[in-house]
């Protein structure tokens, strides 16, 4: 808990300054069998970049990046809207939509790791032409459908809980134990801090490196299906637009290092919920839209100032020696 | 031969034979039409590309360039058309503005030790964010000095017109050249990109250099966007979304290493080039849908990719 405890001082000083501006923020009702309310309206707006950032905590952790997972998600949404169209059911929808996630996430893994090609170039690959893939598949047009049991995934809800609020939480709890109650955690980390000690160490590199670009492409392609199942249709074109920044985003404000080494994917999905509050309150506090980035990117910079290792160093130790700053991301 | 040469080499031999099959397809495309119009619609790219190599050969990345270019255009429209300013003191505002933006993000990154990465997506959200503010709807560019820019070209034999914007571009490809290459900054910023310690130990001003790259990229997404506003006579927040990524895989594809240290200004050119002979190419078939202009990038890149790969381990680093 103390090692989030930045997180989440900055979440609860976010939903502060947004109470100070607008008072009924944290109010939650119970109306038409579902809760209503600015906090509920966070959790599922939020389950996109928050599922992303689990999957991208782990990349980054092996010190990889993921840029593709956008257009993954266009990919995987465009796949899930054209099995519905055609009539093939919800099973294989879900399955296929999966199955080219996961696809995509093994091509990006294999670049990586069999190749030795530095993971912002190879995942830029899979960026560029994935848009135009998803765009093969919907033949450049919106596909829309209408078809319940798809739509329950973006708009439905369960107890009252928002469906995709569900999902990001169970996504995030489920793979937080795997990787925390096995070693798999440690040996993710160990490959970022060293990946030629932990081969040596006897650890089976490539396939650990397959197997998080996969799973970062697998939570892409839920995180495609919500966005797809919410608006009934598949637009290649927007989907998952720039997500993979807010992903990256998310997992940097949520304390993880670009460098690899020690994750926290709760801190991920800390990091996740503190970037929809901004953008929901942002909305609610009445500002005009125009606003939003600039704000986005005036408190971006106050949270990394506050996250700066050099600024700590600065304030905390004035007489140690700096260290060298860290090299680029993706390196 | 030095090593180093061979990507530029094959980027350069891929260019030509693409351009030989384009040419066997449709004889038309020999034309200097085709050749001006290659360069004057892929103007803005090409400027913003230079200033995206200069930061790439040091390690770095710049996402900030296609919300630059916007902010550019949306500066330029609202000033013309709100204030009696004259034009030219317009554009030298707005090259100091950018300019200023990118030494500022430089200056973060150095200051803060915080990845060129998650600072300058920060810039991205900021110059987006500034463009919505002053206007978020398209405005249209009247003044008449403007539109003399516009009309600007020279007549080359066979009729295909140099646009002065396709001048501003070739102009800018060989100062960058000669700053990346002939200058004492040009090589820091090699050794920047060889590896930070090692450029430290040899004396390289580390801080200097970092503010000076962001500064000199964020003239060029300046300039870009001036080009870009003379090109579409309007200013629009929303255009040029995504305009860094083409700039990066421009760059990649002109050979340049994106670990930074190595690689050559004029291959981006050719990279800019290659990307529009595909746009272009599709255009004069008509039947093929514009898709395939991500999907064939997409494979150009994993193509030069590999190649650089494999010629840095034939070749000595």
């Amino acid at each position: 808990m103390k090692r989030l405890a930045p997180q989440l001082l900055t979440l609860a000083a976010v939903i502060v300054l947004i109470s100070l501006v607008f008072p009924g923020f944290l109010s939650v009702e119970f109306s038409n069998g579902r809760l209503v309310g600015a906090p509920i309206d966070i959790l599922k707006r939020g389950a996109p970049v928050a599922l992303l950032a689990i999957g991208m905590t782990l990349v980054i952790a092996t010190r990889g990046i993921d840029l593709s997972v956008g257009a993954v998600m266009a990919i995987c949404g465009a796949v899930a809207a054209w099995a519905i169209v055609g009539g093939h059911g919800l099973g294989a929808a879900l399955g296929l939509a999966l199955g080219a996630g996961m696809l995509c996430g093994i091509w990006n893994g294999l670049l990586v790791a069999a190749f030795g090609i530095q993971p912002i170039v190879a995942t830029l690959i899979l960026m560029v032409a994935g848009r135009g893939v998803a765009q093969l598949v919907t033949q450049g047009t919106i596909l829309t459908f209408s078809h319940e049991g798809l739509a329950f995934l973006g708009s439905g809800s369960l107890l009252g809980v928002p469906v995709p609020a569900l999902i990001w939480i169970a996504a995030g709890a489920v793979t937080g134990l795997i990787v925390r109650q096995t070693a798999l955690g440690l040996l993710i980390e160990a490959v970022g801090v060293n990946p030629r000690a932990s081969t040596l160490a006897g650890l089976n590199t490539r396939v650990l490196l397959v197997a998080v670009y996969l799973i970062a492409g697998l939570f892409a392609a839920i995180a495609g299906l919500i966005v797809t199942a919410d608006i009934r249709g598949a637009d290649a074109n927007n989907t998952g637009l720039w997500l993979e920044l807010d992903a990256i985003l998310a997992v940097v404000i949520g304390g993880n290092s670009l460098l690899g080494g020690r994750f926290s994917i709760l801190g991920s999905l800390l990091g996740a919920m503190i970037i929809q509050s901004i953008n929901t309150g942002i909305l609610l506090a009445g500002y005009p839209s125009e606003f939003n980035l600039v704000i986005k990117a005036g408190l971006v910079v106050v949270i990394l100032m506050l996250q700066s290792p050099r600024l700590a160093q600065v304030f905390a130790l004035p007489r140690r020696a700096p260290l060298a700053r860290p090299k680029e991301a993706g390196e | 031969m030095n090593p180093r040469l061979l990507p530029l080499l094959a980027t350069t031999m891929i260019f030509l034979l693409a351009y030989a099959i384009c040419i066997l397809q449709f004889p038309s495309m020999l034309s200097t039409r085709v050749v001006g119009n290659l360069l004057t619609d892929n103007a803005y790219l090409g400027i913003a590309a230079i200033g995206m190599t200069v930061v790439i050969l040091s390690g770095g990345i710049d996402l900030s360039v296609g919300s630059v270019i916007a902010f550019a255009g949306v500066f330029i429209a609202v000033m013309l058309r709100d204030t009696a300013l004259p034009p030219l003191l317009v554009l030298a505002l707005l090259l100091a503005l950018t300019t200023g933006f990118g030494a500022a993000m430089g200056g973060l990154i150095h200051l803060l030790a915080m990845p060129p990465f998650i600072v300058t997506l920060a810039g991205m959200f900021l110059a987006r964010g500034l463009a919505y503010v002053l206007s978020i709807d398209s405005v249209p560019i009247d003044d008449p000095f403007f539109k003399s820019l516009q009309g600007a070209y020279w007549l080359m034999p066979g009729k295909g017109r140099l646009h002065l914007i396709a001048g501003i571009m070739l102009a800018s490809v060989l100062v960058g050249a000669l700053v990346a290459h002939r200058t004492r900054f040009g090589a820091n910023v090699m050794a920047l990109g060889g590896g930070e310690a090692t450029a430290r130990l040899m004396g390289v001003p580390i801080a200097r250099t970092t503010v000076l790259i962001y500064a000199f990229s964020g003239f060029m997404a300046g300039l870009a966007g001036i080009v870009f506003a003379i090109y579409t006579s309007a200013g629009y927040p929303l255009a040029t979304v995504g305009v860094e990524l083409n700039a990066i895989a421009a760059v990649v594809i002109g050979g340049t290493l994106l670990s930074g240290g190595s690689g050559y200004v004029v291959g981006t050119l050719i990279g800019v080039l290659t990307m529009g002979l595909i746009q272009t190419y599709i255009v004069f078939d008509g039947s093929l849908s514009s898709w395939w202009t991500k999907i064939v990038i997409g494979g150009l890149l994993f193509l030069f990719i590999l190649l650089q790969k494999a010629l840095l381990r034939l070749g000595p680093r």
